[in-house]
């Protein structure tokens, strides 16, 4: 019975979003009432983290239909961990908006869509159905794109054009490997269909079908398919692209793991190879793309994308130890890439323009929002004791001790790429000539960094306190290299 | 009988597939909706098209249908009808400002 609240995460978020439809003209009720919803979603996403350590994985079976014939909701580490942190960073993002934003922002439906959006991306965590997380993908998608198109100005219309046209086309595939998939295995439980791969083994038509699946949440996740991505995330307030930076990347980057390790983890010569090369590629791209623009919000966008090449090399290693880093890794993104799109956005409001040759000597009127950006550049970097660290060791050592050499030595160098591309902007905009003087320089609105220093925090607490989650995550990537505990838990009798 | 269907489906990808390449924003549009009928006949199917009565609703029928792949496609055409609404909105939205309806036109300068 008291599984019931495994449905609160995706729920509570849309229930309050429709009310606040009702509150449209009232900006800062809705912030504050959207705000409460979000903490008391991590709130009960943490009772379910500590719940899943003492039961083990538990499953919500809508209508009673017991798997593999009703949808469910399934809670494991991984997944709840996720739950957790994106509610915490919605949160930030949040307080934030209510701090920044235009009322014109505010009272546009900005809050409701956001927590429609985070209904969406907790539903695809949470999810033990296949044709269920296509749904919650949809959920989350059509929410994004009313977040992209928020604010109205030319260059959002003409990004969200495309971002909308590729992504119906990747939706297309999604239904069509699973077309597929359901004529070939006849069923869409996860578990189910992970059981019965096991049975007939993982034949040729199988790993096709699997890398239908594969491009599918590529394209989501921004691995190797990213083209798209440094387009959209920079067009939207940067709220929206704070959001989309830290939680619909992870959304695929999820998928990925989930399917190809309950899944598709038969034949990881073919699968975990192309994966590999995949992030190689991604690692490449982005690291290229984050040293080469001016434009302090592709700079951003761009560092998603290595990040994005980086998870998944744990992904392609897929040994214990390398998956363990991956979540890591993951949880550590998502506080860091909305740390760094806040401060970005901030940097923006204050010099009124994106580029870096608008700015200089910030460093002297704001030295505080400097700071802040030093600490996330040295956490996206991976300079210990901050929470970049433990996910680059974990995965590097994992890939020495894996002989994947070639692997290593891209996201080593890639991690040095991040560093000079914010370095960069680090020196331009906070060091040299201080173009304002004291007494013409925009304030820094009150609270404003106030987001942001929270961030910081998370990132110093994550890194130092490894120890205290280190429960949770291992639980978590055990659960992901045995397949067998998601099985039985799902496919055995309820408790 | 599938594999009329399949071949059926496979024409319709190919005609959305032309309209989605060229450089008009409806023609996309119409190719992205005629994109989705292909895949909802192709899990159609998938589920094995044969004569037989509803599912669950008495046992006498000799034969029953798979209710499942239809229960999906249900969904996936309310999904695809509100995507399909919005974007439609959203090409009209931008061609009142963008004035143009070509995609070619809106790659976007750098400098902006």
């Amino acid at each position: 019975m008291m599984n019931n609240i495994l449905v609160l995460p995706m729920l509570l978020p849309i229930i309050v979003g429709v009310l606040l439809i009702f509150l449209r003209t009232y900006g800062r009720i809705q912030a504050w009432i959207s705000l409460i919803a979000m903490a008391l979603t991590a709130g009960i996403s943490g009772y379910l983290l500590q719940k899943v350590q003492t039961d083990g994985i538990i499953r919500l079976d809508f209508g009673g239909w017991e798997p593999p014939f009703g949808i469910l909701f399934v809670a494991d580490s991984f997944a709840v961990l996720l739950v957790l942190t994106s509610s915490i960073i919605t949160a930030i993002c949040l307080s934030y908006a209510l701090i920044s934003t235009s009322k014109e922002l505010q009272t546009m439906y900005f809050y409701p869509t956001v927590l429609f959006l985070i209904a969406g991306v907790n539903g695809s965590f949470l999810t033990g159905d296949l044709f269920n997380l296509f749904v919650c993908f949809e959920v989350m998608l059509l929410s994004s794109y009313v977040l992209l198109t928020l604010g109205n100005s030319k260059r959002q219309l003409r990004e969200a054009i495309k971002y909308v046209s590729i992504n119906i086309v990747s939706s297309w595939f999604f239904l069509v490997a699973l077309a597929f998939l359901y004529g070939a295995i006849g069923t869409l439980n996860m578990a189910h269909l992970a059981d019965r791969v096991a049975e007939v083994g993982q034949t040729p038509l199988l790993t096709t079908i699997s890398i239908v699946f594969l491009i599918v949440f590529s394209l989501k996740a921004g691995l190797l398919l990213y083209f798209w991505l440094p387009g959209s995330y920079s067009s939207p307030p940067i709220v929206t692209s704070a959001l989309f930076g830290a939680l619909l990347t992870k959304v695929g980057i999820y998928a990925l793991f989930r399917v190809f390790s309950l899944i598709f983890h038969h034949q990881p010569e073919i699968t975990h190879t192309v994966i590999g090369i995949m992030a190689a590629l991604t690692l490449i791209g982005g690291s290229l793309g984050a040293i080469s623009f001016n434009d302090l919000r592709s700079i951003a966008a761009y560092n998603v994308v290595v990040a994005v090449g980086f998870i998944l090399v744990g992904l392609a290693i897929a040994t214990p130890a390398a998956i363990e880093g991956s979540i890591y890794y993951i949880i550590h993104d998502m506080v860091a890439k909305a740390l760094l799109f806040l401060l970005i956005g901030t940097m923006i409001t204050l010099s009124g323009t994106s580029k870096m040759a608008g700015m200089s000597g910030l460093m002297k009127n704001y030295p505080l929002l400097g700071w802040s950006f030093f600490i996330a550049m040295l956490s996206l970097a991976g300079i210990p004791p901050l929470s970049g660290f433990i996910g680059k060791v974990l995965i590097s050592s994992a890939a020495i001790d894996n002989g994947s050499y070639v692997l290593l030595a891209l996201s080593l160098l890639s991690s040095i790429f991040v560093l000079y591309s914010l370095l960069r902007v680090f020196k331009n905009c906070f060091w040299g000539e201080t173009i304002v003087s004291k007494e013409e320089q925009l304030p820094l609105r009150r609270g404003v960094l106030i987001p942001c220093l929270v961030l910081v925090g998370l990132t110093i607490l994550i890194g130092l306190g490894t120890e205290i989650m280190s429960p949770y995550v291992t639980d978590a990537a055990e659960t992901l290299v045995n397949p067998s505990v998601y099985i039985d838990a799902v496919l055995g009798k309820i408790q | 009988m599938e594999s009329l269907i399949i071949v059926l489906v496979g024409v319709l990808t190919t005609v959305a597939i032309y309209l989605v390449l060229s450089k008009n924003v409806v023609r996309v549009i119409l190719g992205t909706a005629i994109l989705s009928h292909a895949v909802h006949l192709l899990i159609l199917s998938m589920g094995g098209l044969k004569l037989g009565t509803v599912p669950l609703l008495g046992e006498e029928a000799v034969n029953y249908v798979d209710a499942l792949p239809q229960a999906l496609i249900l969904t996936a055409i309310v999904i695809s009808f509100a995507v399909t609404a919005f974007i439609l909105v959203l090409a009209y939205r931008a061609y009142q400002e963008l004035g143009t309806d070509n995609l070619g036109a809106m790659r976007g300068s750098d400098d902006e």
